[in-house]
Parts: C-alpha cells; structure tokens; sequence
C-alpha cells in the first residue's frame, strides 16, 4: 500500500485496524483487506455497493474496523454499509475516512451506514473524518447514518470532523424503541470557506427510551456549520440536545432546534450557546502564565477532544 | 517587594482609585477592606495587568512592570485567584494544575496541591472544570491553581464570594495554613471579619483612596469609628 494511504489510515484510526476482530478496508471504491471471525461476518452487497456486516447474537467485546480512504482525483464514492447486530451482542465499530485530493476536481465519498440493533445489544461507533491534499478540488464527506433500536438496545455514536474536509452534510437518524439508550457525540472545526452541515433527527417511540445528542464545535476563518436536530418524543422519555459552538474570526454557525412531545410524559430539552472565546477563559489562563495564543489553542483543543 | 505609586483609574468621569500609594512586604498577610464600588478588585486587576492604570507605575523587586502583560507579569510571579471563577468545558483539574504548573507532572503531585485547598483528590482529579462543579468546589480549585504556581505575590479577589457557609469554614483553615506555609506577599480583598482577623495588615479603602493601613487591632478601630466610613457605596468595586 503506498504512503499516502498509510498516513491518511494514521489521521483517521487510532490503532491499527489489522489487529481487530474484523476489518474491511475500503480503498479507492474497492474491497482491499478483509478479516472476518466465527461471530462476525462481513459480505459484499451486489454491485460492489457496500458490505453487509453481521454480528452474531451474544457476541462479546467484539471490535470492528471498516476504513475507507479515497486518493484517486475526482473519484465520487458511494458506499451502503449495513450492521446487523445480533441480541446482546456487545461491540466498537471503527469508521474511519479520509480523503487526500491533490487535482483540481472534487473528491467525494457518500457513506451510508445503517444500523439494526436487536434487542439487548450494545454498539460503540467511532466515526473520524479527514482530508488533505494540496490540490483546489474539494474534498467532500456526506455521511449518512440510520439507526434503529430494539428494546433494550444501548448506542453511544462518536463522530470527530476536525481537518481537512471542505464540505460536509451529515445525517443522522434513529428511530428508539422501549428501554434503549442513544447518546451522540459531535465534535467539528472548520475553517478557510469550509462548510459543515449536520442535521439529526431521533423519534423516541418507546417507553424509557432516552438520547443525548452533543455538539461541539469551533468555526474559524470564513467557514460556517449549520446545527439541526429535531427530536420527537412519543412516549414516556426523555432527550437533551446540547448544542456548544466557538466563533473565531469570520466564522458563522447557525443552530436550529426542534423538539416536539407528542406524549405528555415526554421530557425534552434543548440548549444552544454560540459565541467566541469568552474574555475571562483567555485571562485565566494568562494568569497562568500562557500567552494570549496559548490560552485559545488551550482553550480549542480542551473544547474538541 | 512590590510598590503603586500614585495609581489613578477613572471610568466614565468617576474616580474609582485615586492617587494610590502602596507598599507590600514580603512574608505579610495583607487584606484589603471596604465598602461596594471603593476599588479594591479595580486595584487588585492592576497589579495583575487585568487592568492599566491611567496614571502611575508598579514596582515589583525593583523593576517597572506598569507595561507587562498578564502572562508576563504570571511568569514573574504574580498570581490571581479570581472572584468568579472560570469554568472550562472540556478541560479537566489535572490539566489546569498541569498549566499552573509545568512541575505538576504526576496526577499524585496534583492531587497533594486539591488536598490543601481541602478537597478528596481523587474524586476531582479527572473532572471537567465546568458546571457540574459547585461555587465552592470551583473556588477551591481556583486557589489550587494559584498555590500551585508557587507564586511570591498572591491575590485573591473576594474567595468567600458565591461559597455557602460550610466551603467558607473550610476557606478559613485553609488561607490559615497558607499564612503558615507561605512565604511572599499574600494579598486577600475580603469583607469577612474571620478573613480579616488572620491578617498581618488590613488596608481600608474608601472611594477610591487607602483610608487606614496597619495592624488589624488599630483598623478594625477605625472601621468601627462611623465618622471614617461612609456607609454604602457603588457596585463593581
């Protein structure tokens, strides 16, 4: 494999993806590396649309990493990626994405990710977006992720955006049934004219089905993010969306709140704050002896991680 | 150790400290006392660099300071526990104590600094600096941060602000055993009367201007003398 895709894996996973208990590894469109386990199965879908993944029930600690990196120019990649999580089955998905774009052209990479939890089981899905390249062609990542949760299921999503990608629309849905728990973490920096859009929508049906959703985010330069969320709330349940952005200079963030209780014991809040680096944070940490400089890449890098 | 010399500010028309003439010594306790809006955060804001004078200068060892920066006037040794303190989302106690301090480098270092502002370490060590914190928690962490940098001249903006009464006893001991330890210029804006009974010396400032400096049996006098104080005042002092 050459170096570029090596170093775009480096910036999008955290440790090495052959050492868990099932890979697929995604390169310009085509299946690279693959590993599979008795417990989990990954098959190809028709058309080289994508790949079905398979856990079985009461599979424990299983670890799965589906990279995808794109350094063909120009290249418009479109991938379906369906997780069938079998009942009590306890398992990290991985899905790191990078894009390295030196031409003109724009490269592009649409990834679908559907989720069906059975009941009892419990997903922790790592999403980390990248790009790079020295080239004017944008590098485009529309990620879009479904999840559907059966009674008792649990899912805790976190999604990190920080360098690199110039346009981004992300779309989550989920759709909660009894006693499930869904928490979604958001981190994104943006900046030159980067534009990052993401939207959630979560319908909680069942009764004792609750979610978090965080967003964090630092808009810099001429970049602006748009923040959506519209939950729904049809039964006794609760949900909190907190929504927390930094502005630097010409940076723009917009956020769109919709919370709607169609059930009288459905408990549901929103929260938004947008604002730049507040005066006191950068005096305190002065005081501390960092320079202005160090006090708000202090204060960026604690926000985001 | 350090020295105002004919310090002025004035904000919109208002003198808020006028003509300040002041000399802090090393190893003293020092309180500053007064009524609402008589200056005293404005005069503890300018000996950190928060706030510039209009007029006169800051002498800290012999040295002209007037121009430094917050951070440079930190690296020489100035520290600043604040009022209210800052909350940081994201940042937990060990990494603020880490930036105090480069020194703190073991969580067992940092946890030793929280329990001498009397708090359990471990339960605090990893926890996010932001609202899940009391006033009172926050407060301690704020004098933790500001012990930690081993500083030799030491403000603490009002640190019985925004405590419940219970932080506040627990406060006390622990400015007790600081006056013990320490050893610099520690100089505390406080309206307490428990504060101001460990103090080696009380300055009472009144609209602006230093009214009464010196042993607290003699000041306390003062204050109690209603000829000397006028009663009220201004916000944001």
């Amino acid at each position: 494999m050459d170096k570029i895709v090596n170093n775009i894996l480096d910036e999008v996973i955290e440790k090495d993806y052959k050492q868990a208990d099932a890979y697929n590894l995604r390169v310009n469109g085509q299946t690279l590396k693959r590993q599979t386990n008795p417990y989990i199965d990954i098959i190809n879908k028709d058309n080289n649309e994508g790949i079905d993944i398979h856990v079985k029930d009461n599979t424990l600690f299983g670890i799965i990493h589906i990279p995808v990196v794109l350094t063909e120019r120009g290249l418009k990649d479109k991938v379906y990626n369906d997780f069938y999580i079998g009942k009590n089955a306890n398992v990290i998905i991985l899905s790191g994405c990078g894009i390295h774009n030196d031409g003109h052209e724009d490269s592009q990479h649409d990834g679908i990710h559907r989720f069906y939890l059975e009941e009892g089981a419990k997903v922790k899905y790592i999403e980390k977006h990248y790009g790079e390249g020295s080239g004017d062609g944008s590098k485009i990542l529309n990620p879009i992720t479904e999840i559907n949760m059966k009674k008792g299921s649990s899912m805790t999503i976190d999604t990190v955006q920080i360098k690199g990608v110039d346009d981004t629309l992300r779309e989550t849905k989920a759709i909660l049934e009894e006693d499930t728990t869904l928490v979604i973490s958001e981190k994104i920096l943006t900046n030159n004219k980067q534009c990052a859009k993401t939207n959630f929508e979560v319908v909680l049906n069942g009764h004792n089905a609750s979610t978090h959703v965080t967003s964090r985010s630092v808009a810099t330069g001429k970049s602006y993010q748009e923040f959506k969320s519209n939950i729904v709330g049809n039964n006794n349940c609760y949900a909190h969306v907190e929504c927390d952005a930094i502005l630097k200079e010409e940076g723009v963030v917009k956020a769109i709140p919709e919370i709607c209780a169609n059930n009288v014991n459905a408990n549901l809040i929103h929260e938004a704050a947008i604002g730049k680096i507040a005066g006191e944070q950068l005096i305190k940490l002065m005081s501390l002896g960092l320079t202005e400089k160090e006090a708000e890449e202090t204060i960026i890098n604690g926000f985001l991680k | 150790m350090i020295e105002l010399k004919n310090i002025s500010f004035e904000r919109n028309g208002k003198k808020i400290l006028n003509n300040i003439n002041l000399t802090l010594e090393t190893d003293k306790f020092y309180v500053i006392t007064g009524p609402n809006g008589s200056g005293k955060s404005t005069l503890a804001k300018i000996i950190m660099g928060i706030v510039s004078p209009d007029k006169g200068s800051i002498i800290f060892n012999g040295q002209d300071i007037t121009d430094k920066t917050i951070d440079q006037r930190a690296n020489m040794g100035i520290s600043f526990a604040f009022q209210q303190p800052v909350r940081f989302k994201g940042i937990t106690v060990y990494e603020l104590l880490k930036l105090a301090n480069k020194n703190v480098a073991t969580k067992q270092n940092a946890c030793f600094i929280l329990s001498k502002v009397g708090l359990c370490a471990k339960e605090y060590i990893d926890r996010e600096v932001d609202s899940s914190l009391s006033g009172g928690e926050l407060k301690r962490i704020e004098i933790a941060t500001v012990l930690s940098r081993e500083p030799k001249v030491t403000i603490f903006d009002e640190p019985e602000a925004g405590i419940d009464l219970w932080s506040f006893k627990n406060l006390i001991n622990v400015f007790r055993q600081i006056q013990k330890d320490y050893h610099g210029v520690a100089l505390i804006i406080s309206h307490q009367e428990r504060i101001l009974n460990i103090a080696d010396e009380i300055i009472l400032l009144e609209h602006g201007e230093i009214v009464a400096k010196g042993k607290k049996e003699q000041v306390i006098k003062d204050i109690l003398n209603p000829d000397l104080i006028v009663a009220g005042g201004e916000n944001n002092g």
